[in-house]
């Protein structure tokens, strides 16, 4: 467990009262809170060194230019791709997931092509490819989840094949909490011919990651989801890839020459950072990653793993209480539900003790439909939660949820819908 | 703002054991009503006979506001015309907004819902099934 007091670090802790309670935020999967020392950043850079960068030329510029390309090494660093010129920077990990599904998508499949998925996947995995299959007649299949929660690489096996182009998947679910075993993916898709992206949202914010280890050829972060700045996120991929893939968007900042009726392009990563980037971001970005790093990954990694399995633990007394995670290779995430108070009601008897969760679906639809359920509340802890936190949800939570029992009638069972 | 104050007895017994759940094969309106946000998800339908609801019954899955608001909801627009009951949920929108009135005996168990104004992400659940029942209305007669 990481034993320093880290809510000192993050200023809403000492701010924001809920009807008179401290926060106790729960909802870290969909964004985390912010350190002093990544708010100071964006003060700092807007305070002495704002100006547009790749083009002025004055020493200003140059300032902001090298912020933001240090910003880049950075990022390369955390994740340990080679060279900084394999990071892309975009708004978060869903405009990295389309980046490639339009940027790689559209040029390299074609009818009958196909393109695997799993059971898992966040909505920012599987609407792109519905628009891009929509477009070149490329087929989706997927990986299935078994009964444990963790994806059954039989299934990987059996739908790879000479058509698979591309596998791009979860690296941990956001509703599940599962870590998936992404190297072993990547290898298999390779094997096969086929290209491997990871969606690196829940993943790099809360463990070590090697891209090169994992052996994969595109990986997407969120930088809000590991204490930076909405707005900005990356995505990494190799560089040869880079080269031979088309723009994403056209603008400024990504052209060569233009011409009236064309033009060529920069260099990756440029080619694909059109338009006057997300410069504070960027700054503010790298500024969590040092924060990040000054705890150490495997600290977070541990200690959310330590979190979460004490909640599950703790939680299994609650009465009628089901926990979807993973028996092993579980993280910081628990998605519950208690039968007869459905999840956003949990949501609101939570909220009265200043307690932040998210209910619903999470972005994961047919994820849902697998589980049978139309929504879980969904608890998430980061490195600034500790043991009094989950003892907060605990109580707060068999408190709560005693309101629905006086009758001890049964409530209409939650029934998924299929029908849309 | 007490948990009590929004989770009724009225609002918790009509969630539990919902009047007039099911649906009408023959509904003169119907239609199906969705919270994106957290998933309520609600079909409404009614029987109208000559200008009066005669049978309302509503469907689907969703939150004990969003299930109790239709459960509630049902129960007073039967043997009113549709006027009334548009004028019902006019009214009704507007105290779970908290909008200062006497809401009297003309809103029924509706009344223990006045909480929810005290909760303002869950007035899109108490307005859930009265929207999706307007919505039926606007998409006129299913024979027509």
């Amino acid at each position: 467990m990481i034993q320093r007091d880290t809510k000192k670090d993050f200023p809403i802790f000492g701010k924001w009262k809920s009807k008179g309670k401290p926060l106790i935020y729960l909802d870290s999967a969909a964004t985390t809170q912010k350190p002093q020392e990544v708010i100071a950043a964006l003060d700092e850079y807007y305070e002495n060194y704002n100006a547009n960068v790749h083009r002025g030329a004055y020493e200003l510029s140059q300032i902001a230019t090298d912020m933001y390309e240090e910003a880049r090494a950075k990022v390369a660093s955390f994740i340990n791709s080679a060279r900084p010129e394999s990071i892309v920077f975009t708004r978060n990990a869903t405009e990295s997931l389309n980046l490639v599904a339009y940027a790689w998508g559209l040029n390299n499949l074609h009818e009958g092509d196909e393109v695997i998925l799993s059971d898992m996947e966040h909505h920012s995995n599987l609407v792109p490819w519905h628009i891009i299959s929509r477009h070149t007649g490329a087929v989706l299949k997927f990986i299935r989840m078994s009964s444990d929660y963790r994806l059954d690489l039989q299934s990987l096996k059996d739908n790879l094949g000479p058509k698979t182009k591309m596998v791009s998947v979860v690296h941990v679910s956001n509703v599940l909490g599962t870590i998936n075993p992404v190297k072993e993916i990547c290898r298999m898709a390779h094997e096969a011919g086929a290209l491997a992206m990871v969606d690196g949202a829940q993943s790099a914010p809360h463990m070590p990651v090697d891209v090169r280890d994992i052996g994969c050829d595109f990986y997407a972060l969120s930088g809000h989801k590991m204490c930076g700045p909405t707005g900005i996120g990356a995505l990494y991929a190799k560089h040869e890839l880079l080269e031979k893939m088309d723009p994403f968007l056209g603008g400024g900042e990504m052209i060569n020459e233009v011409f009236p009726t064309t033009s060529n392009y920069a260099r990756p990563p440029y080619k694909f950072e059109a338009g006057t980037p997300n410069i504070a971001g960027a700054v503010g970005l790298k500024a969590a990653i040092s924060y990040l790093e000054k705890i150490g990954m495997q600290n977070v990694e541990d200690h959310e793993i330590e979190l979460g399995d004490y909640a599950e633990k703790r939680l299994a007394d609650v009465d009628g209480i089901r926990i979807f995670r993973p028996e092993t290779t579980g993280t910081g995430v628990i998605s519950f539900t208690v039968e007869g108070v459905h999840p956003h009601d949990i949501s609101t008897i939570l909220d009265a003790e200043g307690i932040a969760i998210r209910a619903g679906h999470h972005c994961a639809q047919p994820l849902m439909r697998k589980l049978q359920v139309q929504s879980t509340a969904r608890a998430s802890f980061y490195l600034y939660n500790d043991k009094s936190d989950v003892e907060a949800l605990a109580a707060a939570l068999e408190k709560g949820i005693a309101i629905f029992r006086p009758k001890k009638k049964a409530a209409p069972e939650q029934t998924v819908r299929d029908a849309r | 703002m007490s948990l009590n104050d929004l989770f009724t007895e009225i609002i918790l017994d009509h969630y539990q054991h919902p009047h007039n759940h099911g649906l009408i094969p023959n509904a003169t309106y119907s239609s199906r009503g969705y919270n994106e946000s957290c998933g309520d998800d609600i079909q409404v339908s009614v029987i109208v006979r000559d200008g009066v609801i005669t049978d309302a019954k509503f469907s689907g899955a969703g939150c004990s506001i969003s299930q109790a608001s239709a459960s509630i909801m049902t129960d007073l627009v039967k043997g009113k015309t549709i006027e009334e009951a548009k004028r019902l949920a006019a009214r009704f929108y507007e105290m779970v907004k908290g909008t200062e009135n006497d809401y009297g005996e003309e809103m029924g168990d509706a009344i223990s819902m006045q909480g929810v104004s005290k909760f303002p992400v869950r007035v899109k659940c108490a307005t859930l099934g009265w929207h999706t029942l307007e919505e039926a209305f606007a998409k006129g007669d299913n024979k027509e």
